[in-house]
C-alpha cells in the first residue's frame, strides 16, 4: 500500500519504521530539511520537505493515489487539517494523532465524522490504558487485553528464585487447577511456541493466555500473586499521567503525583482534585523517601527523559517497591533497560505502532475475518492478533484438530458471547467468534493466513 | 568500514556481469565465431568464480551501509567490472596488451568512447567483441549498481547511499518511495528509449547489428563506433536520429518520469532543461555560421554537422560525422567548453552537469551583487526550490576539486612528448567521458600513442569523471582504508 506519514518526530518515525517492515511504500513529509535528510538516509522512503497542510506539498507526496495518511505532527490542529485536506484530495483513509484531552471527549466522534477521519490515535491515552492494566495485575511483566477485557495475555519474567524454573509445561498444568495456555516463550533472542515437554528455565519470558479470573487462580496457586496496587506514585505530570491518574482515581486507588513545575501541579490538581500533588524534583531520593516511596504499592516513572525514568526506577526497585514501571520511548533505550533487568516498560511509540499497523493490515485483508487487535510481543518477535470471524469464513464449524495450521502459529483463545474458551482439538470456530492467534513467524493479515 | 558488505556487493556485481556476458556469447553464436565465444565463456567463468567466492567468504555480519560504504562499493564495483570486462579483448588477441584492453573497457563502462585502436575495422574483426565493446556503454550509462538495485530483492534500507554515489548530479532524489522501484523505473525508461532509437535507425536502413551498436553508444552517451570514421558513412537521416537521441539521453531521466505521469509543470519550469537546450541551440548556430564560412558546403549540411557535433560533445558521447579537428578555432573552442559543461544531472551524460553550471552562474551573480550591496540578502531558487547553503557549498567545492583533478591529470600527461592541445584535450575528453579530443587525440586519431602509465592515469580519470570524483578519490586515500 502507499502510505504517507506527515510529521516525523519520535512517533512518526516509529510508525514509518513499522510500516516499512510490513512492506508498504512510505512517503515521509516533514517541514525540517534536516529530519528529511536523516530519514531518507536510514529508511527506504521518499522524503518530501514541506508543510503537511500545504496542498502543493501533499500533491508532491502523491496524495491522490495514497491508501492511508497518518498525521503525527506536534499539533493536533495541524494533524486534523492535514487529514481533512488529504481526504479531499483523494487519500482513501486518514489517521490523525489527537492528544489534547479537550478534543478527546464526547466531541471526538462528531469531529472525526466531519473531518472524514478513519481513526484518531492518542498515544498518551493508549499508554495510560496499558499502565492501568498492568497495575491491575502487578505480577505480570506485561499484559495485553482483548475484547471485553475478560481475556488477557500475560508475560511473566522468570527470575532465578521463581518456582516455575525446571518445570515442564505438562507438570505445570498438573500442578495448577486453572485453565490457561502457554503461547510463547522467549529464551535469549529466540522465541518459540512450546509444546508440553518444554522445560522452563531461569530468565525465560513466558506468554500465557487465560480469562482474568483464571489468571488470578493460576498465580495464586503458584504463589506468584502480588497484591493489587492500591497506592500508586507517579513521577511527572505528563498527559499520560493525567489519563492514568484519572482511571486510577475512578477505580478507588490513591494517587500521588510528583512534578517539578508548579504551574503544571496546579493545573493537574485543578482537573483531578482527588490526586495528591507534590511539587518537587523527582530525581531527589530525599524527596521520594519523604513522600513514602517505601510504603507505596507501585511506582510509575513518566518524565520526558528516558534516562531519568530508567535510573529513578532502579532506585525505586532498590527501595523494595513491589511494582515499578517506567516509560522508555526510544527502542534502543528500551532494549538496554531490559538487559539491565527491567521487565515492565511502556513506550508511547510502541503503543501507537501496534494500532497503526493493525489498521494498515486490516485494510489489506478483510476476507473471512476482521482484525480487531494486534499486539507485538517479546520485542516484536511474536504477535498476538484478535480476529472477528465473519460468516464467509470457510472453516466455520470444523474441529480444530482437523485444521492444518501453519508452522509457528497457535490458536490462543476463542471468545464466544463473553465466554472465554481455551481451545483444544475438540473445539471449533463459529461465525461471530473472536479468535486470538499467536504467531512467531510470518506476519498475518487475516485469519485465513493461519491455514496452510 | 564494513568491508564484508563491500566485498559481498562486489560479488553480486560479478554474478551480474557473468549474466551480462551471455549476450555477446549469443552474438558470437549467431555469427559463428566459436573461438571468441570461448574467450567470453572463460571470462564469464572467471567472473562467476569471483562472484561465488566473494559471496562465500564475505557473508556480511550486518547490512549497515553508510555514505562511506556507498562510495567504496561503487568505486570497487566499477574497477572490478572493468578489470574483468577487459579479458575477452586480451584472450581473443584483438588487444593483446592488458593495459590497452583495460583502458578500452573502462572507456566503455564509463561511457567515454576513447579508443586506443587507430582503426577499429582492422583491429577487431569479431562481431561479438564489437557488440560487447558497445554494450559496456549501455550498462555503464545507467550504472551497474542501479541495475543491481533494480533486479535484486530489496532488503537493505540504506542502499540510497549506493544510488547517491553512482547517479551523477548534485541532488539525487527518488521517483517513488521504494529505491528498488525507482531503479526499475529508471531502467524501464532507459530501455524504452533505447528500443525506440533502434527501431528508428533500422527504419533508416541500418542493419540490426549496426543500429543496436550505435544505439548502445547513444544511450550510454558513450561513442564507440564500429567504423573508422565513426558515423560519417551513414545516411543523413540516421545522423539526425542519433543527434536527437543523444540530446534526449542527456536530459534528466526524472523529467521523463514526470512526463509519463503527465505532470508537465515541473518539466516546463525546469531551469536545467532550458539551459541545456539553450546552450546546445546557441552553440549549434554559432558553429554552423563559423564552418559555413570556410567549408564550401551548403548550410543544411553545415547545420547537420554542427548539430551532430554539438549534441555529441555536449552529451559527452563522442560520435562524429566529420573531422572536427579540422574546423576553425572558434568552433573548436566552443566544443572544448561544451566538453566541460556536459549534460543534465541524472542523465547518462558526463561533464560538470548543466545544473551545476547554472548554480555556479547564479552564485557568481549573487556575489557580484553583494559587492555592490554588501547587506543584500539573496536566496537562490533552483527548480522551484530554495538551494540551501550546504548544497551551494558542495557545488562550489565540487567545481574546485573538478578543476584540481583536471590540473593534476594534465600535469601527469605532460611527461608525454605531445603538444599542449593534445594533452589538455585528452585530459578533458577522458575526464568528462567525451572520448575524442583535438589534435593528436582528435576524432580520426586514437590514444594508442600514450604510454601504459598514462593510459592507467586516463583510465582512472574516466572512472573519476563517471562517478563524480569522490568515490575514486576516497578509494585511493589511505585514511578511508583504516578499519573502524
Amino acid at each position: 500500500m502507499n502510505i504517507i506519514v506527515v510529521g516525523c518526530g519520535k512517533i512518526g518515525t516509529a510508525i514509518l519504521d513499522t510500516l516499512l517492515s510490513e512492506g508498504h511504500n512510505v512517503t515521509a513529509v516533514d517541514s525540517d530539511p534536516a529530519v528529511i535528510d536523516e530519514i531518507t538516509n536510514i529508511y527506504d522512503v521518499m522524503g518530501v520537505c514541506g508543510n503537511g497542510t500545504d496542498c502543493e506539498v501533499l500533491q508532491q507526496a502523491d496524495v491522490g493515489s495514497t491508501n492511508l495518511l497518518v498525521a503525527t505532527t506536534h499539533s493536533d490542529e495541524l494533524n486534523m487539517l492535514c487529514c481533512f485536506l488529504a481526504r479531499r484530495m483523494g487519500a482513501r483513509h486518514t489517521i490523525a494523532r489527537i492528544r489534547n484531552p479537550e478534543y478527546n471527549d464526547q466531541s471526538l466522534g462528531f469531529m472525526k465524522d466531519q473531518l472524514g477521519l478513519s481513526m484518531s490515535i492518542n498515544p498518551e491515552l493508549l499508554t495510560a490504558q496499558e499502565l492501568y492494566n498492568l497495575l491491575r495485575l502487578p505480577s505480570a511483566a506485561n499484559l495485553e487485553t482483548f475484547s471485553g477485557r475478560n481475556f488477557e495475555m500475560v508475560e511473566l519474567a522468570l527470575k532465578s528464585d521463581s518456582v516455575l524454573n525446571g518445570l515442564s509445561l505438562l507438570e505445570l498444568r498438573k500442578r495448577c487447577p486453572a485453565n490457561f495456555l502457554v503461547c510463547a516463550v522467549r529464551r535469549g533472542d529466540c522465541v518459540t511456541i512450546p509444546d508440553g515437554r518444554f522445560v522452563l528455565k531461569d530468565g525465560d519470558h513466558v506468554i500465557l493466555t487465560a480469562a482474568f479470573s483464571e489468571i488470578q487462580k493460576l498465580l495464586k496457586s503458584l504463589g506468584l500473586m502480588k497484591k493489587h496496587a492500591r497506592t500508586v506514585m507517579l513521577l511527572g505530570a505528563s498527559r499520560t499521567a493525567y489519563y492514568l491518574a484519572k482511571m486510577l482515581l475512578k477505580s478507588g486507588n490513591s494517587v500521588k503525583v510528583i512534578e517539578k513545575d508548579i504551574h503544571r501541579c496546579e493545573e493537574f490538581g485543578q482537573h483531578l482534585p482527588g490526586a495528591t500533588m507534590i511539587c518537587g524534583d523527582g530525581s531527589s531520593q530525599e524527596l521520594l523517601l519523604e513522600e513514602g516511596i517505601r510504603s507505596t504499592d507501585a511506582f510509575v516513572s513518566l518524565t520526558g527523559m528516558d534516562e531519568q525514568n530508567i535510573l529513578i526506577s532502579f532506585y525505586a526497585s532498590s527501595q523494595n517497591v513491589p511494582k515499578v514501571i517506567s516509560k522508555v520511548n526510544l527502542p534502543q533505550m528500551n532494549a538496554m533497560a531490559q538487559r539491565l533487568g527491567m521487565d515492565s516498560l511502556v513506550s508511547l511509540p510502541k503503543a501507537v505502532t501496534n494500532v497503526v499497523s493493525r489498521y494498515a493490515r486490516a485494510l489489506e485483508n478483510s476476507l473471512g475475518s476482521q482484525m480487531e487487535t494486534l499486539y507485538k510481543l517479546l520485542d516484536g518477535k511474536a504477535e498476538a492478533l484478535e480476529f472477528i470471524v465473519k460468516a464467509d469464513f470457510p472453516y466455520c464449524n470444523t474441529l480444530l484438530k482437523d485444521l492444518r495450521l501453519k508452522e509457528n502459529t497457535l490458536f490462543a483463545g476463542i471468545i464466544r458471547k463473553r465466554k472465554t474458551i481455551i481451545p483444544s482439538g475438540d473445539d471449533c470456530i463459529l461465525a461471530g467468534d473472536r479468535v486470538i492467534v499467536v504467531s512467531t513467524g510470518k506476519r498475518l493479515g487475516a485469519l485465513l493466513d493461519v491455514m496452510s | 568500514m564494513n568491508r564484508r558488505i563491500v566485498l559481498f556487493t562486489v560479488g553480486r556485481i560479478a554474478l551480474i556481469e557473468t549474466a551480462l556476458l551471455i549476450l555477446p556469447m549469443i552474438v558470437c553464436l549467431i555469427y559463428g565465431e566459436y573461438s571468441i565465444l570461448f574467450c567470453f565463456a572463460v571470462t564469464a567463468g572467471i567472473s562467476l568464480a569471483f562472484g561465488l567466492v566473494l559471496r562465500l567468504i564475505a557473508r556480511p555480519r550486518n547490512h549497515l551501509i553508510f555514505a562511506r560504504e556507498g562510495f567504496f562499493i561503487v568505486a570497487s564495483a566499477w574497477i572490478f567490472v572493468s578489470a574483468v570486462g577487459a579479458l575477452p579483448f586480451v584472450f581473443s588477441g584483438s588487444i593483446p596488451n592488458y593495459c590497452d584492453a583495460f583502458f578500452e573497457t573502462v572507456s566503455g563502462f564509463t561511457t567515454t568512447g576513447a579508443s586506443i585502436l587507430p582503426n577499429v575495422e582492422e583491429a577487431i574483426q569479431s562481431q561479438g567483441l564489437l557488440f560487447w565493446r558497445s554494450f559496456t556503454h549501455w550498462i555503464g550509462g545507467m550504472g551497474v549498481l542501479v541495475f543491481l538495485l533494480a533486479v535484486l530483492p530489496s532488503g537493505n534500507e540504506r542502499s540510497i547511499h549506493i544510488l547517491r554515489a553512482e547517479v551523477p548530479g548534485p541532488m539525487v532524489g527518488k521517483l517513488v518511495p521504494r529505491l528498488k522501484d525507482t531503479a526499475k523505473i529508471l531502467y524501464l525508461i532507459y530501455f524504452a528509449i533505447t528500443l525506440l532509437e533502434t527501431v528508428l535507425l533500422i527504419a533508416g536502413g541500418m542493419s540490426l547489428f549496426d543500429s543496436l551498436v550505435h544505439t548502445f553508444g547513444t544511450a550510454g552517451t558513450g561513442g564507440f563506433g564500429i567504423k573508422a570514421d565513426s558515423v560519417a558513412s551513414y545516411s543523413p537521416y540516421c545522423q539526425w536520429v542519433i543527434t536527437v537521441f543523444m540530446l534526449i539521453f542527456g536530459i534528466n531521466f526524472n523529467l521523463f518520469y514526470l512526463l509519463l505521469l503527465k505532470r508537465l509543470r515541473p518539466v516546463l519550469h525546469s531551469a536545467e532543461l532550458w539551459a541545456y537546450l539553450g546552450i546546445a541551440a546557441a552553440a549549434t548556430m554559432v558553429i554552423t555560421w563559423d564552418i559555413s564560412k570556410y567549408a564550401d558546403c551548403l548550410w543544411p549540411e553545415s547545420l547537420r554537422h554542427a548539430a551532430f557535433q554539438v549534441s555529441s560533445i555536449m552529451t559527452t558521447t563522442g560520435f562524429s560525422t566529420t573531422d572536427f579537428n579540422a574546423w576553425p578555432s572558434l568552433s573548436k573552442s566552443i566544443l572544448f567548453l561544451l566538453m566541460l559543461v556536459g549534460g543534465c544531472a541524472g542523465s547518462t551524460a558526463g561533464g560538470l552537469k548543466v545544473s551545476r553550471v547554472v548554480l555556479l552562474f547564479r552564485m557568481a551573480r549573487r556575489e557580484l551583487s553583494r559587492l555592490l550591496h554588501p547587506r543584500s540578502v539573496r536566496v537562490i531558487v533552483f527548480e522551484e526550490k530554495r538551494a540551501d547553503e550546504p548544497m551551494l557549498n558542495s557545488v562550489a567545492l565540487y567545481f574546485v576539486v573538478y578543476m584540481m583533478f583536471i590540473g593534476g591529470v594534465f600535469l601527469l600527461l605532460s611527461f608525454e612528448p605531445f603538444n599542449l592541445e593534445t594533452n589538455l584535450s585528452a585530459t578533458v575528453a577522458c575526464f568528462n567521458n567525451v572520448g575524442p579530443g583535438f589534435a593528436g587525440v582528435g576524432p580520426t586519431a586514437s590514444y594508442a600513442a600514450y604510454s601504459d602509465l598514462s593510459k592507467l592515469v586516463l583510465s582512472l580519470a574516466m572512472l573519476a569523471g563517471r562517478l563524480e570524483i569522490f568515490p575514486i578519490l576516497l578509494f585511493f586515500s589511505p585514511s578511508s582504508w583504516k578499519a573502524q
